[in-house]
């Protein structure tokens, strides 16, 4: 069994009013470590076996169709064992 | 890059500038020479290539639009006309109304989502730039053929764009329509209209005067977003090479927006702003230069002071940033202290970036160099103006003199068959799919709203002062003749007031077209606008505002010519306002107006792929005492329902006015083919108690209208001659067409 991560977030330079909210409620909790934030999402994909090329191939479109919306974000697809 | 400042383009005249790629045409190019008696710099080219595209300057358009202030009908109404934010209208009580509608088109086909959220969010901006609290939203959206697969991606972002936004800003959605057809793929409609309520004495404007004002910027930091997409979405259509153009989207944050809107009121409130601007297309850009340019004098910014949320951006890309949710100020320098108090109250960036002047240009620095020095009437105001050449297109003897060549049904198995599939057309089904993703509701003052014949809000608790509004195009007799298409909108929407028993004040208007650099999308525009004004001067509606979106066209098909209009009506009691349909059995059924066999344009011809023939002639003296009858009858409590008839004619209205409260109608026709189907303008279908016909029959003869019984309320059915349709099966087939398309 394995597991293909797609992550997905929004491209560096779109408005993230979710990441801004985050950022902004973090002094407010007393957490001062955080310059901005940014949030995005994270699919796990769960395989039978490892995954071939092609499935790959397939994982990466199906990224590009549904999981992420690629006029405003970008992901990333790769395997955890 | 270097930093391009006045000094090194006075030294380097040879430089060659990108004017072509940021949309300006080379003799354009050469008048900003001429005004500035050197090359511009970067940043300088950057404001008058956003400032000056179609978009921002209405170069194309102009020359027409000048009638609607030519012919402007005497109004004591309007407190505000064309030119500021939104024209403002006086609804009485000491209440002023500002609404107007601008279009979202283009962004809205790259990303549907955040396209129309922004839309909405840019329109709720200028209604709150002219100080007023806006209360409510419609969105006219229009799209390819419901069944085609770049719909299906479109629309259901769209819907949820405008609902997303709307809906966290706490605004009731009123109304609006949703319409298809082939040639709005790739070109779908996203117009949004808002409107606002204040008092007289609270009207704010777009001006800068007063040297030593400070030019103050609040509201949310600016990013990269949109950059272009003034002068580059505006100004290109879509080709197969249009990606690599394709800027970075502009993201809302309506809770953003929202915390914007009680600031600047609260602001407003304690008077502490000599003039307002929101940043919308062309961003800092726009606001600069308009404020200047509408102010005495002129204009000093330090642009580097500007809050950014990239750190990266380059002066030209601050100046044509779009990033959503600013607002820009003149502030008197005595009190600024407490409007940075207030702002810090909601938590709202804040930063003085320049000052007015007492001299006539604007000038912006960058880190103490100056990189703009213009004068700013040049940049807002007085950008090129053209003469476009337009010429009646081919097509339209072509389709004028070919007959309607449609089936008319007959028996009763025809009629049910017509009735049914009229009900189930996408255009005309039930938009529940639609509008329930919207808060209709928020704020408690909603009074109607879709699938009603107008939007109302009442805007005052104790007096229950409303406001109604509707927005109507018809396309496809637009296509057929658009002087007659732009006036019969005008009527429908005025109409569509009336029948709720609110009296038509102002009208607004979103004109969508094709290519302005076609001779025949250039006519259609300037008949639409020359049949808009002489409408509006013949029935004595002020234009208070609009908006032109023109480059709606896929290659060489433009979009239909679609001048949507929106109508603004007042009503003294909205607790007297008349419902769309009739809730009670008994009741007898009249036909205002005269039925014609007007099929051209007709839903049914479309339907039947038929688009041509002659529009109907529009009669707007026979309109306005349709309308004077309506107001009459409202004012002495005659009518139980009135429902305007347009596209879909009698069928659809009828379908409509059953299922709207589950009561059936027993109706019989003379000529039922005709009289079902034809969309003859300038009728209403009103419901009344049997013994008020005498009275009826009065204001008929009063107002020269024709008043003609078409059956009687009741029962579970609706029964047209020997045609029997059940509620059930009507109801069916008019819900089950969104759903089905659209899961």
């Amino acid at each position: 069994m394995a597991t293909i991560v797609v992550e997905v977030m929004l491209k560096p330079e779109i408005l993230d009013p979710q990441g801004n909210a985050v950022a902004s409620a973090l002094p407010r909790l007393g957490f001062t470590f955080a310059q901005s934030v940014r949030q995005g999402k994270r699919f796990e994909i769960i395989i039978e076996a490892e995954p071939t090329p092609e499935q790959l191939a397939e994982v990466e479109k199906a990224a590009e169709v549904l999981l992420s919306n690629p006029v405003i974000e970008t992901y990333v697809v790769r395997v955890e064992k | 890059m270097s930093l391009d400042t006045v000094a090194a383009a006075k030294l380097t005249p040879e430089n060659k500038q990108p004017f072509a790629e940021l949309g300006l045409k080379p003799d354009e190019y050469a008048r900003i020479k001429e005004i500035l008696g050197r090359r511009p710099t970067s940043s300088e080219l950057a404001m008058y290539s956003v400032m000056w595209s179609e978009h921002c300057s209405y170069k194309s358009s102009k020359v027409h639009l000048k009638q609607f202030g030519d012919k402007a009908p005497k109004s004591d109404a309007l407190l505000v006309g064309i030119g500021e934010n939104a024209g403002v209208v006086d609804v009485g009580q000491g209440y002023a109304v500002t609404f107007k509608i601008e279009s979202h088109n283009h962004p809205s086909f790259v990303e549907p989502y955040q396209g129309a959220a922004t839309g909405v969010g840019g329109i709720v901006r200028d209604i709150l730039t002219m100080g007023a609290r806006p209360i409510a939203v419609m969105d006219p959206l229009r799209f390819g053929p419901a069944d085609a697969p770049d719909t299906r991606r479109v629309l259901p972002g769209i819907v949820a764009g405008v609902g997303g936004y709307g809906n966290c800003l706490g605004l009731p959605n009123i109304g609006g329509e949703v319409v298809f057809d082939q040639t709005y793929a790739g070109n779908p409609l996203v117009n949004a209209l808002c409107v606002g309520v204040m008092k007289h004495s609270d009207i704010k404007l777009a001006k800068a005067a007063g040297a030593g004002n400070l030019v103050v910027l609040f509201g949310a930091k600016t990013g990269g977003d949109g950059i272009g997409g003034v002068s580059v979405l505006a100004s290109e259509t879509f080709g197969a090479g249009g990606s690599t153009k394709r800027p970075s989207v502009q993201v809302g944050d309506p809770f953003v927006e929202k915390i914007l809107i009680e600031c600047s009121l609260e602001i407003f409130a304690e008077d502490l702003v000599v003039g307002i601007q929101d940043l919308g297309g062309a961003g800092l850009s726009c606001a600069t230069s308009e404020l200047a340019s509408g102010g005495s004098g002129g204009m000093k910014v330090a642009l580097d002071k500007v809050p950014l949320r990239d750190p990266s951006l380059s002066p030209e890309e601050i100046l044509m940033s779009e990033s959503q949710e600013r607002m820009c100020a003149i502030v008197e320098p005595n009190k600024l202290p407490r409007f940075l108090e207030i702002c810090k109250k909601w938590d709202v960036t804040v930063t003085s970036i320049g000052e007015v002047t007492d001299g006539d240009r604007l000038e912006i620095t960058w880190n103490g160099e100056l990189i703009v020095d213009v004068p700013p009437r040049t940049v807002a105001h007085e950008g090129p103006v053209y003469n476009r050449p337009l010429a009646q297109p081919a097509y339209i003897d072509e389709v004028n003199s070919q007959a309607v060549n449609v089936p008319i049904p007959s028996s009763a198995g025809e009629i049910k068959a017509a009735v049914l599939k009229l009900a189930g057309a996408p255009n005309l089904a039930d938009k529940s799919w639609v509008t329930s993703q919207y808060d209709k509701y928020v704020q408690g003052n909603t009074i109607q709203s879709q699938p009603d014949d107008s939007g109302m809000v009442r805007i005052d608790e104790k007096t229950h002062l409303g406001v109604a509004i509707s927005t109507d195009a018809n396309a496809n007799w637009s296509y057929l003749n658009p002087y007659q298409g732009a006036k019969l909108a005008l009527a429908e929407a005025a109409r569509n007031i009336a029948t709720a028993g609110a009296r038509p004040l102002a009208v607004t208007n979103c004109l969508n077209f094709g290519s302005p650099e076609d001779p025949g999308v250039m006519w259609q525009f300037a008949e639409s606008v020359r049949g808009l004004a002489d409408g509006c001067l013949e029935m004595g509606l002020p234009v208070t505002g609009g908006n032109v979106s023109f480059y709606n066209q896929t290659g060489s098909v433009a979009i239909l010519p679609t001048p949507v209009i929106g109508v603004l009506g007042v009503i003294q009691d909205v607790r007297t306002r008349m419902p769309m349909s009739f809730k009670t059995a008994d009741l007898d059924l009249y036909l205002l107006g005269d039925t014609y066999a007007d099929l051209a344009g007709s839903e049914w011809a479309f339907l039947h792929d038929q688009r041509t023939g002659q529009s109907p002639n529009a009669d707007l003296a026979r309109e306005m005492r349709l309308i004077e009858l309506l107001l009459a009858g409202h004012e002495t409590k005659l009518f139980s329902a009135a429902h305007d008839l347009s596209q879909g004619g009698l069928s659809a209205g009828l379908t409509e006015m059953v299922l709207r409260y589950c009561v059936g109608a027993t109706i019989t026709l003379s000529n039922v083919g005709i009289d079902l189907l034809s969309e003859s303008p300038g009728r209403v279908v009103v419901a009344i108690e049997p013994y008020k016909f005498e009275a009826l029959q009065e204001l008929g003869l009063k107002f020269s209208t024709t008043v003609s019984k078409i059956g009687t309320t009741g029962g579970e059915s609706l029964i047209i001659n020997d045609c029997v349709i059940s509620l059930d099966e009507l109801r069916n087939e008019h819900t089950s067409t969104f759903p089905r398309l659209f899961g």
